[in-house]
């Protein structure tokens, strides 16, 4: 199988190109509170939902937006939702941070870690009642050190399920650097519990969906869980601040993938317009009254 | 009507509902062996063992919840719940609000408390009220066979999270398990009344959130929950000797609270005795204090619970836990005032 490049471009673009409007409005003070965005992630996000079908489910972290675009959610009440709007996805109850679609089965918090065992529920679920789906759990490098998530791959292989790990590997745990805090490295303990481990550019989203699509398979044919180390920039820094560590500007996988396209000019110009009429029109119908 | 003790009341109806409902899956520490009999009828899919990992699979029970189970997830002792505890504060309770009531959790949470039996402060917790702090979680804990079979089944059919507490002292494997472990060399001041008792022939929910009337009193009211329930029946008993008709009211549901009852039979008898074998300060006795006071009845207000961290020694221990001389001399106290 080979990755429908166009595509997954499409879907990067559509979540960069949302989260850059959010920015605006943030910086405009529309949109409350911190803002986690997850540019820099959309390789991995794209390359990643790309092989979800109908009945699987997402655990997302504070950066859920990317994935959740990629998802097909609705842009409208997305943005609705950040914007504190009773018609939001989530009737302006949840904010970023805190975003539930049950018609996708995807679920973010704001608690670091907690995307292991909510993806582990679903999973169960899942191999219960669904055999065929899987759930996917997205979380930071940070996160591996946290106890519930860690506990989360010992359970996953122990119950045998049907998920794949994705740990986005910015190397930041907030403004701690990630390896000075965490003892071995990160694909040994994934393969200490007993599981596939692959570590990747997360910035080429060839290679992401290359691995994801292996993990996804073996989660589908009930071998159990795999982990994936997904290495990305945090372009943005930890949350919207002046004066946020922001790393590897040089990195980013909208660039990457751009140049890998760049042979067909035409087309990838197209794709741009038609990606940012579909967004500006989006910002434009949630900024007006409903 | 059969007989039957609270145990087996729960196992009973638990079962009945688990053969009409494939959804329903228990999950938790050594459950093949806890949950023998289900585990021997529903096989190890339904009735799963888990790591000794209360974080990562109470987590996951929230997440099955979600995705279409109807999970009762086992946290052996109550004590043991703080290493969940991100699951049931920031996840269990908040996402059917944060989803702006679109997700709905339902998920039981399984669990035993109290003391009696001289295992101290890290196995004979209640902390029902502090549970019941947090808005969207569902505390109950029954003090009948009855209550205790009709509650699990009223627990498994909600739509939102259900502490689910069973005491003890009422379920005597746990008594078995914790206190005697096979002796007969030890005893324990057991509540005959709870342990075994009438069930209905066939399992129909008891709602959750309503109280139930133990014995009527005039003069005063004892409030309580679980074994406390008996520890004032007994007391009660010992007041009319002295003259005194003291009523008991079993709240048998700690969040959401009965209301209405509660504050009916405060402003009948205009004196409220709490008996909380959960700690006493910023609980379920302070807040039954607030309820009546909101609704403006004058009350005579007094309250005997556990004050401090529970001892290891018999005695120590027997002093710390509410028992019935003390809430004897409690209710004694607000009939001089």
């Amino acid at each position: 199988m080979e990755p429908d490049l166009w595509s997954l471009y499409r879907q990067m673009l559509r979540s960069r190109r949302f989260e850059e409007f959010v920015k605006d409005l943030w910086e405009k003070g529309k949109i409350s509170g911190e803002m986690h965005l997850g540019i820099g992630e959309e390789a991995i996000a794209a390359g990643v939902v790309d092989h979800l079908q109908e009945g699987d489910a997402m655990a997302l972290d504070h950066r859920g937006t990317p994935p959740l675009v990629a998802r097909g959610v609705d842009l409208v009440v997305l943005l609705r939702e950040f914007l504190g709007s009773e018609d939001g996805l989530c009737c302006g109850m949840g904010g970023h941070m805190h975003l539930f679609s049950p018609e996708h089965l995807a679920a973010s918090s704001g608690i670091v870690g907690s995307s292991g065992p909510v993806a582990a529920g679903f999973a169960l679920a899942a191999q219960c009642l669904r055999p065929e789906n899987l759930a996917v759990a997205f979380f930071g490098e940070g996160a591996m050190n946290q106890g519930m998530l860690v506990e989360t791959l010992n359970l996953a292989v122990a119950w045998k399920l049907p998920m794949l790990f994705v740990c986005k590997d910015n190397q930041w745990a907030i403004t701690t650097l990630s390896h000075s805090v965490t003892g071995g490295n990160l694909i040994d303990r994934a393969k200490a519990f007993g599981m596939p481990a692959m570590e990747i550019d997360g910035t080429d989203v060839e290679a992401v969906w290359n691995a994801a699509g292996q993990g996804a398979d073996r989660a589908r044919n009930g071998n159990g869980p795999t982990f994936l180390l997904a290495h990305c920039p945090r372009l943005e820094g930890h949350f919207l601040m002046i004066g946020q560590i922001r790393t590897d500007q040089d990195r980013d996988p909208l660039d990457r993938i751009q140049r890998r396209l760049g042979t067909e000019k035409t087309r990838l110009e197209e794709i741009q317009k038609e990606v940012d009429q579909e967004i500006q029109k989006a910002v434009e119908i949630a900024l007006s009254s409903p | 009507m059969r007989t039957m003790s609270f145990a087996d009341a729960i196992e009973d109806a638990l079962s009945d509902a688990m053969a009409s409902d494939s959804r329903i899956v228990i999950l938790g520490e050594d459950v093949h062996a806890l949950r023998m009999n289900l585990f021997a009828r529903f096989g190890e899919q339904r009735v799963r063992s888990a790591p000794i990992s209360e974080a990562a699979f109470v987590g996951a029970a929230v997440g099955a919840a979600m995705a279409g189970l109807r999970p009762v997830v086992e946290v052996m002792l109550v004590d043991f719940i703080g290493v969940a505890m991100d699951a049931l504060l920031n996840h269990a309770a908040k996402i059917e609000a944060f989803s702006g009531g679109k997700w709905k959790v339902p998920l039981v949470v399984r669990t035993a408390c109290g003391g009696g039996y001289g295992d101290s402060g890290q196995h004979e917790q209640t902390l029902w009220g502090w549970l019941a702090h947090i808005p969207g979680l569902t505390v109950v804990a029954p003090s009948t066979p009855a209550d205790a079979g009709g509650m699990m089944l009223s627990a498994i059919e909600h739509e939102g999270p259900v502490i689910y507490l069973e005491h003890k002292l009422l379920a005597s494997y746990w008594l078995y398990y914790m206190g005697s472990g096979g002796r007969t060399t030890v005893g324990f001041d057991v509540p005959l009344e709870g342990v075994s008792g009438p069930v209905p022939d066939s399992w129909t929910p008891v709602p959750l959130g309503k109280a139930a009337t133990r014995r009527e009193g005039e003069d005063i009211t004892l409030v309580s929950v679980a074994v406390g329930v008996h520890r004032c029946m007994e007391a009660a008993a010992v007041l009319e000797e002295k003259g005194i008709s003291a009523g008991v009211l079993d709240l048998r549901t700690v969040s959401p609270l009965d209301r209405e009852v509660l504050c009916g039979a405060i402003s009948r008898s205009g004196r409220l005795l709490v008996v909380d074998e959960d700690y006493r300060d910023f609980g379920l006795s302070g807040e039954l204090a607030a309820v009546v006071l909101e609704a403006g009845i004058t009350v005579r207000y007094g309250r005997v619970c556990t004050e401090g961290t529970i001892p290891y020694s018999r005695e120590l221990e027997d002093q710390v836990l509410p028992n019935t001389r003390r809430i004897v001399d409690a209710a004694l106290k607000l009939m001089e005032r």
